[in-house]
């Protein structure tokens, strides 16, 4: 912050009864959610509008947000889930050819709350330690009762009907001339619409609830099941018409997409510690042997034993922790991976999956066009 | 993939001696290499002449050649040790080119020798322009446009091809004669015809200028299976077309957004793809800043300056993994050194902004250009970590030890607008400085930005520092303003000064109030993984993470950036106090803010501390650790200078008393130990004024040598003549005060002698004896000492013995010790005292394999050196000859005078050594760079003093066949003594004058002897540029010449005719 304002204070509480004080920026509001943090160094314009943190009050370890301002081309969604953002220095005076505004003002107008100057590294190795916890951002220039906002922190339960919040609720197409691909939103990021686009793909996107008759109703060449918040078993109905496609059209899967494909055929999730997040975090490819670095945002992980029992095998896994990061299945032409191709932000190693995905498309109606 | 198993033995090539572009950073880059092998369980064999680095410590590497990197010497070490494969990435240029060398020579397949790591076929296109180019052009990169011009039309038909501004360099032109940049019509026709006159061949390159963009660098690594990582990106703060180690740099990106960010990774990880780099490389991209244009300004395909840099900014090891992936380790099979729960295969999360200022040897080279450009000039840099921009930079401010503690500069009052924008303009080392000024005076940033082309973004950061400065000045004592101005990284100095109080009550007052510091771990992932690197920064934020451990600590004080006069001897004397601390069994914490050196590498010292070495900074560390004590003998004059303020707060100096470092360091309470001891120095005395100065001038006699009291490096040392010198001297050279007075002494001519000592307080140890080659007047870092004397007499050396003695017990020396001696009519003098470590203990230490820094060291723990296991005394000489040569950088110094004197100018070191002094000699010679030739010409203009010396020197080459070239002047008197003179005119004369002769390699040698007194001599100036830019051994001492003429004579054989029979009547 420059010399001469002075912002209204504002307290970040946590549910273990840790306080931290700080600046309000954004909006005047408070709000309760999970407390995460990603270690990524650029993108916190994608992260912000990345409607997997929905709900959820996103920490930058990265101690210098807002830099390069916030611009019109690099959102994930048009509206924002994410509940709060905390930062260490935010930046007033953005310069980038690109930015149209700060990032206070943007997260003003969309009702954000933020709060600026508290130990980001401190908070994070609470994190890292206890796991993710719940917190709340206080009204800006509010005095608190910590006593009551923890008390009112443990018993508030986290809302579970989050993809619903993100998701759209009637389907629209992106028209392309190349393979029809019906994509599921599950609170999906533009960066996946994109690259099916670049790839000129005929694209109808529907809503999280539609059904398995519904979609292969649209003829789809493939389906896309695309990120989104929350945790898998939140939406049963959703793994039931993931059952109903698996086996009838090739599938590819990023992030939630990935553990609904997971749990469609028999394997089973768990929460992590403080989850994945960030762009820095190596998937090896155990089909190629080799590493990649991968954007990844998940808090939720497919028990990479409870595998052994489905007809997947596992494709891709975190080189640091071992945990499952992609699978395929044995027979049907499906794959699909827990971490973010698209980058969108972060690394674009494995851009390559979506050229996969056509393939796989391509393969599939060759093999129909040599049966008919 | 496994480790290569059908190697045994690995010859490293070190970079040798350290010169401006090439420093420290390969000490650390080599060592860690070499750890790194062997711990693989290779045999390792090291080839390097330098020296001064840990690298060439016998414990490094199996076997340590400290020979010259030129191919006949390496050629001979790889028959004699026949490696399996050669490592040459790790030794900057130096080494690259020396395996280019060897692969062209044939020697690697004649004994099927590989070259591991990156292919000598990737090494050329990365570093052939063309070769570049053409490999850019396939990959679909832009390069800046560029073409080889013959005329003006040619020219002319580039720029409307492409558009204005063009870069001219005019081609086989050194440094660039002749080049500019065009922004029109007018310019292009005037530099594009100045540029084709001064090329011989009559050529130009012309190139689109990019500068203004972005400079932005990539350091990436890949490994033979094609895993490839960024380790860091860099934002140079300084706009494209000044070198990015010539400029201030931050890590990570600023003011790039993740799409410009990504797109920038992609192409970085594309070419060392393409390139198929085993190991680390270098990418530097220049960005539009208005578009997402960019392009690929250049690729190291080589661990490099940046990586050091990257290595120390993220706490991830480049040099170490590089050396392992060339023996066929994979980064995703390779743990993470900082986490070791985490593989090597990721890109470090920074949670912290790091910002690097580089150290430019201007204070010593006043007549230098300080201009900043393609040319790098900084000897060293500094280095910070901060939660902030601003308190990142302010905490590298303070770290330079330029006399800056803020973005503020002496005398601002007096400099013009006019001035300031200049120095804005046309960037030099002090422009941060100037801008911190133009804040000050209104100026606005938009103006300032399009001045200097640095981005707002930084500008703003700037302003808001230069804002936050009336905020302090009017609110004295509070609080919150207080800790505000901390987290923005003011030094307590600066704050002192708005509150016109001292420096201690500001300390006191936060420490009262609770506003210290907190350390902040470097671990490579922002706090994700748990991590027990020893690795901090101090931060202004709540939680602390650095524990004081139960062990019992000692703090050693590093000595801050490499510059003139404190080089990388002073690293390697820290690094060994720190391991001799482990061994005596205490913990052993090193404060340093270099990031260039083996010091600052996290797995030597138990705990680092990256932090500026300034009396707060160090004593917030003291505060937390609460040490047995501090070491300052080992961090040169950067530590030493910090003694008197830290006994001040009570902080233990172990080793030598500050008061005993005063009575050696002032001059009054020498000149009284000295006489209390009994040892003869040259008359002398100190002034604090003009007046005084020429009073105690005319009483001791001209000459007089005179200098500042506490420098290092002979920093403004001169030899004066006359009065009016001496009053020049006085009100231009040196701010003499009470505090610092100015010391004059007698000018003794004669042999200087060095001597390095260690005392436990008891007895003395005198590892041995150095003789220097040139005579006193020459700075001793800027002669070639040899080792054993060769010309003293025993009962001067036992002189010497027993001086030192004294003066070592006299002045309660605990710990090191180093005396300069003058032998002149017959008679020991000592010049100088200097109670610390010095340049020459890793010379001395690595031939007489006394670990001279150990044994310090642990004789300052209590341990006496009987019972170190070692003699007291003057050590049995080592069998040989060994010369320590100095180097310069003087090709890359424009405009310096390259001539000897009082003053250090050399950046480095080699040694040479063999079984006699002429091969030693010889060795040193080569090593340092000089071509020796057997016969040619010398061209002489010497002095009127040095004349009949010269004659004899000019004897002797004549003798060996060598033909003498000279003005009319020195020509007169060599002729007379019946030697053939070929008579060259002087500088502006019509004929063939001295220049042309320079020009055309006409001569092997130049020796210039300066007239005597500091009067521009402008002739002279002349000749010794001219001899520099056209690689020509200039000598300026006429000792340097002898000893170079006594290696010629024992290379060659002389004749003689046959003395005519006479016929008897």
């Amino acid at each position: 912050m420059a010399g001469g304002e002075r912002m209204k204070t504002r307290y970040l509480i946590l549910e273990d009864g840790t306080v931290f004080k700080g600046n309000a920026f954004g909006s005047e509001e408070g709000t309760i959610g999970e407390v995460i943090f990603t270690t990524a160094m650029t993108g916190y314009q994608e992260s912000i509008s990345d409607p997997s943190n929905c709900g959820q009050i996103l920490t930058f370890t990265y101690p210098m947000v807002g830099n390069y301002g916030v611009n019109p081309d690099d959102f994930e969604a048009i509206e924002i889930g994410l509940s709060g953002v905390v930062v260490r220095e935010l930046a007033e005076q953005p310069s980038n050819f690109r930015s149209a505004g700060t990032l206070s003002e943007f997260l003003a107008a969309k009702n954000v709350p933020g709060i600026e100057g508290i130990d980001t590294r401190k908070l994070t190795r609470i994190i890292r330690k206890h796991g993710s916890l719940k917190g709340q951002l206080t009204k800006a220039g509010e005095e608190v009762k910590v006593e009551e906002i923890v008390q009112t922190l443990k018993s508030t339960k986290i809302p579970r009907n989050v993809v619903e919040q993100v998701s759209i609720t009637r389907p629209y197409p992106s028209p392309g001339r190349g393979k029809r691909v019906v994509l599921v939103d599950f609170g999906m990021k533009h960066g996946i619409l994109r690259e099916l686009n670049k790839r000129d793909c005929d694209i109808i996107v529907v809503p999280y609830n539609t059904s398995a008759k519904e979609i292969l109703g649209l003829y789809p060449d493939g389906v896309m099941l695309s990120n989104g918040p929350g945790d898998p078993t939140d939406i049963p109905d959703a793994i039931e018409m993931v059952k109903g496609i698996i086996g009838k059209v090739p599938i590819f899967g990023v992030c939630l997409g990935h553990q609904l494909i997971s749990l469609a055929s028999g394997a089973t999730s768990f929460k992590l510690k403080f989850g994945h997040r960030g762009g820095n975090h190596p998937v090896k490819d155990l089909t190629t042997g080799r590493t990649e670095l991968t954007s990844q945002n998940h808090g939720y992980a497919i028990d990479a034993d409870s595998i052994a029992n489905t007809d997947l095998e596992i494709t891709h896994v975190a080189l640091n922790d071992g945990t499952v990061e992609g699978v395929r299945h044995k027979k049907f032409p499906v794959f699909c991976v827990q971490f973010h191709p698209e980058g969108s932000s972060g690394p674009e190693d494995s851009i390559h999956l979506f050229d996969q995905f056509i393939e796989l498309m391509n393969a599939v109606s060759k093999k129909e066009n040599l049966h008919a | 993939m496994p480790k290569r198993k059908d190697i045994e033995t690995i010859l490293v090539i070190g970079s040798g001696p350290i010169v401006i572009g090439q420093a420290a950073e390969f000490d650390y880059a080599g060592t860690q290499a070499c750890i790194s092998l062997k711990e693989e369980g290779y045999r390792v064999i090291l080839v390097n002449s330098n020296p001064a680095t840990i690298m060439t410590d016998t414990e490094i590497a199996d076997k340590v050649y400290i020979e010259p990197i030129t191919l006949p010497f390496v050629s001979k070490i790889i028959r004699k040790e026949r490696p399996d494969a050669i490592l040459p990435t790790l030794g900057g240029q130096t080494g690259l080119n020396m395996a280019i060398q060897l692969d062209e020579s044939g020697i690697l397949d004649e004994l099927g020798i590989e070259i591991l790591g990156t292919k000598l076929e990737a090494i050329h296109k990365a570093e052939d322009r063309d070769l570049f180019r053409t490999l850019m052009n396939e990959l679909n990169e832009p390069v800046p446009e560029s073409d080889i011009i013959h005329n003006l039309e040619e020219a002319k038909t580039f720029v409307e091809r492409i558009g204005y501004p063009v870069i001219v360099r005019p081609a086989f032109t050194l440094g660039g004669t002749g080049g500019g940049i065009c922004h029109n019509d007018a310019d292009l026709l005037e530099i594009v015809t100045s540029g084709l006159k001064y090329s011989p061949v009559t050529q130009c390159l012309l190139e689109k200028s990019i500068a203004g963009y972005k400079e932005i660098e990539y350091e990436v690594m890949r490994d033979s299976a094609d895993n490839a990582i960024v380790v860091c990106n860099m934002e140079n703060v300084d706009a494209v077309g000044i070198h990015t180690g010539d400029s201030i740099v931050v890590a990570p990106t600023q003011t790039l957004s993740d799409r410009e960010n990504q797109m920038l990774r992609n192409v970085s990880l594309k070419i060392i793809r393409a390139l198929k780099i085993e190991g680390g490389c270098n990418v530097q991209l220049a960005l539009d800043p208005d578009s997402f244009n960019y392009y690929i300004i250049e690729v190291n395909p080589r661990v490099s300056r940046s990586s050091a840099l990257a290595s120390k900014a993220t706490g991830y090891p480049i040099a170490k993994l590089a050396a392992k992936i060339a023996v066929g380790l994979t980064l995703d099979e390779m743990m993470n050194p900082v986490t070791e729960k985490t593989y090597a295969c990721f890109e470090p999360a920074l949670d912290y902004i790091v910002a690097k200022i580089p150290r430019w040897p201007f204070d010593k080279f006043e007549s230098a250009k300080r201009n900043l450009g393609t040319q790098m000039k900084a000897t060293g840099e500094v280095m910070s970590l901060g939660r902030t921009f601003e308190e990142a930079i302010l905490k590298s401010v303070r770290s330079l030890e330029t006399g800056h503690f803020h973005l503020e500069m002496k005398n601002s009052e007096s400099i013009t607008d006019e001035w300031m924008k200049k120095r804005i303009k046309r960037a030099g080392d002090e422009r941060l400085f100037f801008i911190g000024e133009a804040l000050r005076r209104g100026v606005s940033v938009e103006q300032i930005h399009e001045w200097s082309q640095i981005d707002v973004f930084f500008l703003n950061k700037l302003q808001n520092i230069v804002q936050y400065e009336k905020v302090i000045q009017e609110n004295p004592f509070d609080k919150e303003v207080l800790y505000k101005a901390k987290r923005m990284g003011f030094a307590d100095k600066t704050i002192a000064k708005y509150w016109d109080v001292t420096e201690i009550e500001v300390y006191n007052f936060k420490k009262e109030h609770g506003i210290i510091p907190v350390y902040k771990m470097v671990d490579t992932c922002a706090g994700e993984f748990e991590s027990e690197t020893p690795y901090f920064y101090g931060t202004y934020e709540e939680e602390n993470e650095s524990i004081r451990s139960e062990k019992e600590s000692v703090i050693v004080l590093g000595s801050g950036p490499i510059r003139i006069g404190q080089g990388v001897e002073f690293d390697y004397a820290t690094v060994h106090s720190v391991w001799a601390i482990k061994e005596a069994g205490y913990e052993a914490i090193i404060i340093n803010n270099n990031p260039e050196t083996v010091s600052t590498d996290f797995s030597i010292s138990d705990k680092l501390y990256f932090e500026p070495l300034t009396i707060e900074d160090v004593m917030h560390i003291v505060d937390l650790e609460k040490p047995k004590g501090v070491v300052v003998q080992f961090g040169g004059q950067t530590a030493i200078n910090l003694a008197d303020a830290l006994e001040e707060r009570g902080v233990k100096i172990l080793g030598t008393t500050l008061e005993d470092i005063d009575r050696a360091e002032n001059r009054n309470k020498f000149e009284a130990a000295l006489h209390e001891i009994g040892i003869p120095q040259p008359l002398g005395k100190t002034a604090v004024s003009v007046k005084e100065a020429v009073v105690i001038a005319d009483e001791i006699g001209y000459p007089v040598l005179v200098r500042p009291s506490y420098v290092l490096g002979g920093r403004a040392m001169q030899i004066v003549y006359n009065e009016d010198e001496i009053k020049h001297y006085m009100e231009n050279a040196v701010e003499a005060s009470p505090e610092k007075p100015v010391l004059i002494d007698r000018y003794l001519t004669g042999t200087e002698v060095e001597v390095d000592a260690i005392c436990d307080g008891e007895n003395v140890l005198i590892p041995g004896i150095m003789e220097h080659i040139e005579r006193a007047g020459v700075h001793s870092g800027d002669s070639i000492a040899v080792y054993p004397p060769q010309k003293l007499s025993q009962k001067h050396i036992d002189t010497l013995v027993d001086y030192t003695t004294r003066l070592a017990k006299g002045l309660n020396i605990v710990g090191l010790m180093n005396i300069q001696y003058v032998i002149s009519n017959d008679e020991v003098y000592v010049i100088e005292v200097n109670p610390r470590s010095s340049r020459t203990v890793p010379f001395l230490s690595k031939i007489t394999s006394i670990p001279m820094a150990n044994i310090a060291t642990k004789a300052i723990l209590g341990q006496s050196i009987v019972q170190q296991g070692y003699k007291t005394g003057l050590a049995p000489n080592s069998p040989g000859v060994y010369v320590k040569v100095p180097v310069f950088s003087f090709a890359k110094l424009r405009r310096v005078d390259i001539t000897l004197g009082p003053e250090m100018k050399s950046t480095g070191e080699v040694m040479g050594k063999d079984i006699t002094l002429e091969k030693a000699l010889y060795k040193g010679l080569v090593a340092a760079g000089m071509e020796i030739k057997d016969h040619g010409s010398v061209l002489m203009t010497i002095s009127d003093k040095d004349k009949e010396e010269a004659t004899e020197i000019a004897k002797r080459f004549y003798n060996i066949g060598f033909r003498i070239i000279a003005t009319e002047g020195t020509a007169d008197i060599i002729q007379k003594a019946g030697i053939p003179v070929d008579i060259v005119d002087k500088i502006g004369s019509k004929g063939t004058t001295i220049l042309d002769v320079i020009q055309k390699g006409n001569a092997q040698f130049v020796i210039n002897t300066l007239t005597k007194g500091m009067q521009p001599e402008r002739d002279g100036f002349r000749i010794r540029r001219e001899s520099v830019e056209n690689g020509i051994p200039c000598l300026t001492s006429l000792d340097t010449a002898e000893a170079m003429l006594r290696v010629i004579e024992s290379m060659t054989f002389s004749t003689e005719i046959m003395q005519k029979q006479e016929v008897r009547a």
